[in-house]
């Protein structure tokens, strides 16, 4: 193995070395610096000497507990139902800053759920990450099949001998080139709750029977629209990658399929797919890559608000190395989302590796 | 040879270039304002009126746009690049005080007597910066709207308590003619909310820090005065008195003007706009929520670097600024109040009985700057965050003490901010 790489190829490294020496410089070194802030107390701003404090910065995000809470009894021992008849239980206050539990100390509520009369609780240490994370995650699920999806189904669209074909490319990529905050900020006027265009159309193909959202005001459905906004936005990308693979599928085997009477669905199924498998497994990639990195729509659109419903991870980062002055706090983000998309990418090279 | 010729005659001319700056050291100036002619004029007046009165000190500028000022400032001041005079916003003074960007500003107490307090901005027992101006906020109202809802008038000596307030909302409300009541400008993200609404908390009797110690803000941002802000905070959105974070920035510009609400909560900068739109407008001072009127201070103030090697040479030029004539310039172009009682003397809108003369009045008398602390930058977008937070529904007492960890928390890895 090691022949090829190392005898007699000095040209091709010369010509990887520019390359290669912008990735270590900005890539890989700035990775290892982040991991070493992320052991200190390392702020922006500060006449304070950096301290090595270990993973104290991990713990703080990471910590999760599960405190039971025992409902509300009478003297008589009989449980406390609100009017609604819901059982009503103590603050979850009076246990993460009591002095009897130190180590709950500091800790908020995440969710909770109820088995029998007392109810669960789990408290994390930081609840912001944590909606974040999830977030993020979500994000991603959504953004990976509809992006991906929407993007081949384009690629088969403008796939074809037409006139003026080049124009319908043209405005399918463009999104792609605009800047993602000036469509951001676009998007926030599209998704205005009183006079936005979404809005107006909804309520115009209803005759008025839609009553306005205030689409990015709303816990529900903020993120799902900044989902869509996103999903559309780089869709043109992947486009040109699917269309890339699209035309290098050799039209023998299309003339081929249909000399055997294959229907359009079969030659999609066992011609176009199959030569498409190496761009899926890139874009496939690539999206996922992309989709945990959200960071401006979020930041133009709804600040992580309302109540941390589009908290992602990269505006966390930004926000507490920033906003916060807490560079150790931000790099430890950046370290945690490295290292999960470093596992799922390699889960998913696992899973699409060709087998023979 | 005729390199060494080169040499001699390039060095003879800079000697003399040299020789004839010599006279005056040059001071740099970094200011906030890019883009607004009108300031940079008045600006750029002063510091020539500066350079042609004395003969050793030539003060050049540059300006940064606002946005982007205070990440301008860190990014040089970690590279070494500071210039001599730093514009400094009043509540991020202390932080980079205790950064060591800034060094006290060798300042008689002469050239700052008369000033209004707020204007001065002190940290550890010194000065480190003077302002030109100050900025206030109002309680703006119409004289019509006061008088069909059968409202009294409030003033300094008796402004109105919070059953008043919530009443003349109520009032408000049941006419029907207004889409809100009241509209606090919740659309402004960023500082608009600790200056703007920390006073709101200051007057229920709970502050953002404990000022006492400023180690911690257990007690004052989660103890009792504070819950019962955060529950009328709440209602104030719950109960569909105001807009909430989604307002349409639009509106907090103009809605009042076009009467889609019956008061609004805005700073003296939007005064002249709203006097133009609107004939019979009054601005009401602040209500007392028990702990009495309180609205916030402190704006942009002149400091010197750490990195001047001429502190007294920008004294001078902050002294030279601080002319009377200067502040009242700078209130006619851009609205601001000035700092002093004989500058608002020389105001067209600031005089006794000028349009805005409330203003100085209400900042005279209301005015309670932010948390004097280095950890006021990060307690400011923690308190921020969690009136957005309250106003959307979430849990008064839970967000307030996650508000009070994240400083609590902060406070601590800085090693209590040099307190």
């Amino acid at each position: 193995m090691s022949s090829k790489l190392t005898r007699s190829n000095r040209a091709g490294w010369l010509f990887a070395l520019p390359g290669f020496s912008l990735l270590f410089l900005f890539i890989i070194v700035p990775f290892f610096f982040a991991f070493w802030l992320s052991l200190t107390n390392q702020r922006l701003v500060s006449p304070n000497p950096t301290e090595f404090i270990g993973l104290k910065n991990y713990r703080d995000l990471l910590s999760v507990s599960i405190i039971t809470l025992e409902p509300e009894r009478t003297e008589a021992g009989e449980v406390v139902r609100d009017k609604d008849g819901e059982i009503e239980y103590p603050r979850v206050r009076t246990i993460t800053r009591s002095d009897e539990f130190p180590q709950y100390r500091g800790m908020q509520e995440w969710f909770r759920w109820q088995s029998g009369d007392t109810a669960k609780v789990v408290i994390a240490a930081d609840v912001v990450f944590m909606k974040a994370l999830v977030n993020t995650l979500t994000f991603a699920l959504f953004i990976v099949p509809i992006q991906g999806g929407g993007a081949l189904l384009l690629a088969l669209l403008i796939n074809q001998k037409l006139r003026g074909i080049n124009a319908y490319r043209t405005i399918y990529f463009m999104p792609v080139v605009i800047s993602i905050v000036v469509i951001s900020l676009l998007w926030r006027f599209i998704y205005s709750g009183n006079e936005g265009l979404l809005n107006n159309i909804l309520s115009a193909l209803t005759f008025g029977a839609f009553t306005p959202v205030d689409w990015l005001g709303n816990t529900e459905t903020a993120l799902g629209s900044i989902i869509a906004m996103s999903a559309w936005q780089a869709m043109g990308f992947h486009m040109v990658i699917w269309l890339a693979g699209l035309q290098s599928i050799s039209p023998t085997l299309y003339e081929a399929a249909s000399i055997e009477g294959a229907s359009k669905w079969q030659t999609f199924r066992y011609v176009t797919w199959p030569g498409l498998r190496n761009t899926a497994v890139l874009v496939l990639i690539v999206i996922t890559m992309q989709s945990f990195a959200v960071f401006a729509q979020v930041d133009v659109m709804t600040n992580g608000g309302p109540l941390d419903s589009t908290q992602t991870l990269v505006f966390q980062t930004v926000e507490r190395g920033y906003g916060k002055q807490d560079i150790s706090g931000g790099a430890t983000i950046s370290v945690i989302l490295f290292l999960m998309v470093l596992m799922i990418s390699a889960v998913q090279a696992f899973l699409t590796r060709e087998r023979k | 040879m005729t390199l060494t010729k080169t040499t001699l005659g390039a060095l003879a001319a800079s000697t003399l270039l040299a020789g004839g700056a010599a006279a005056q050291t040059d001071l740099s100036l970094w200011y906030h304002g890019a883009g607004n002619e009108v300031e940079s004029n008045i600006l750029n007046g002063i510091i020539a009126d500066f350079n042609a009165a004395q003969s050793d000190w030539s003060v050049s500028v540059e300006s940064f746009p606002q946005q982007s000022y205070n990440d301008s400032v860190v990014a040089s001041a970690l590279a070494g690049n500071l210039p001599c005079i730093l514009d400094v916003d009043g509540p991020v003074m202390p932080n980079w005080a205790w950064a060591g960007y800034l060094q006290p500003l060798p300042i008689s107490e002469d050239a700052i007597e008369g000033h209004l307090e707020s204007t001065i901005g002190r940290w550890d027992g010194e000065i480190y910066g003077v302002g030109l101006w100050d900025a206030a906020v109002a309680l703006y109202t119409r004289d019509s709207t006061l008088e069909a809802l059968g409202l009294r008038r409030p003033t300094l000596e008796e402004p109105w308590t919070k059953d008043e307030f919530m009443a003349a909302l109520d009032a408000a409300k049941a006419t029907g003619d207004y889409d809100y009541p009241l509209d606090l400008g919740t659309a402004w993200t960023g500082e608009w909310y600790p200056y703007a609404y920390s006073p709101f908390l200051q007057s229920f009797g709970g502050d953002i820090v404990d000022r006492s110690t400023y180690d911690t803000a257990e007690g004052a941002l989660n103890g009792d005065a504070a819950i019962a802000f955060g529950e009328w905070w709440q209602s104030l959105f719950a109960e569909g008195y105001a807009p909430g974070t989604s307002q349409d920035p639009a509106d907090r510009d103009t809605g009042f003007i076009e009467g889609k609400y019956a008061f609004s909560w805005n700073g003296n900068w939007a005064a002249a706009t709203t006097l133009e739109g609107v004939d019979d407008v009054i601005f009401l001072p602040a209500p007392d929520f028990g702990n009495g009127p309180i609205i916030g201070a402190g704006s942009w103030q002149f400091g010197v670097s750490s990195a001047c090697e001429h502190p007294e040479g920008a004294a001078a030029f902050v002294e030279h600024a601080l002319q009377d004539k200067y502040l009242a310039a700078f209130s006619d172009g851009i609205g601001l109040i000035p700092g002093t009682k004989d500058a608002a003397q020389m105001t067209e809108k600031y005089a006794e009985g000028g349009p805005l003369a409330v203003f100085f009045d209400l900042s005279a008398e209301q005015s309670l700057v932010r948390p004097v602390s280095p950890g006021y930058v990060v307690a400011a977008k923690v308190f921020e965050k969690a009136l957005s937070d309250i106003a959307n529904g979430a849990d008064v007492a839970d967000t307030l003490d996650a508000a009070v960890d994240e400083i609590d928390d902060d406070i601590e890895t800085n090693q209590g901010y040099g307190h």
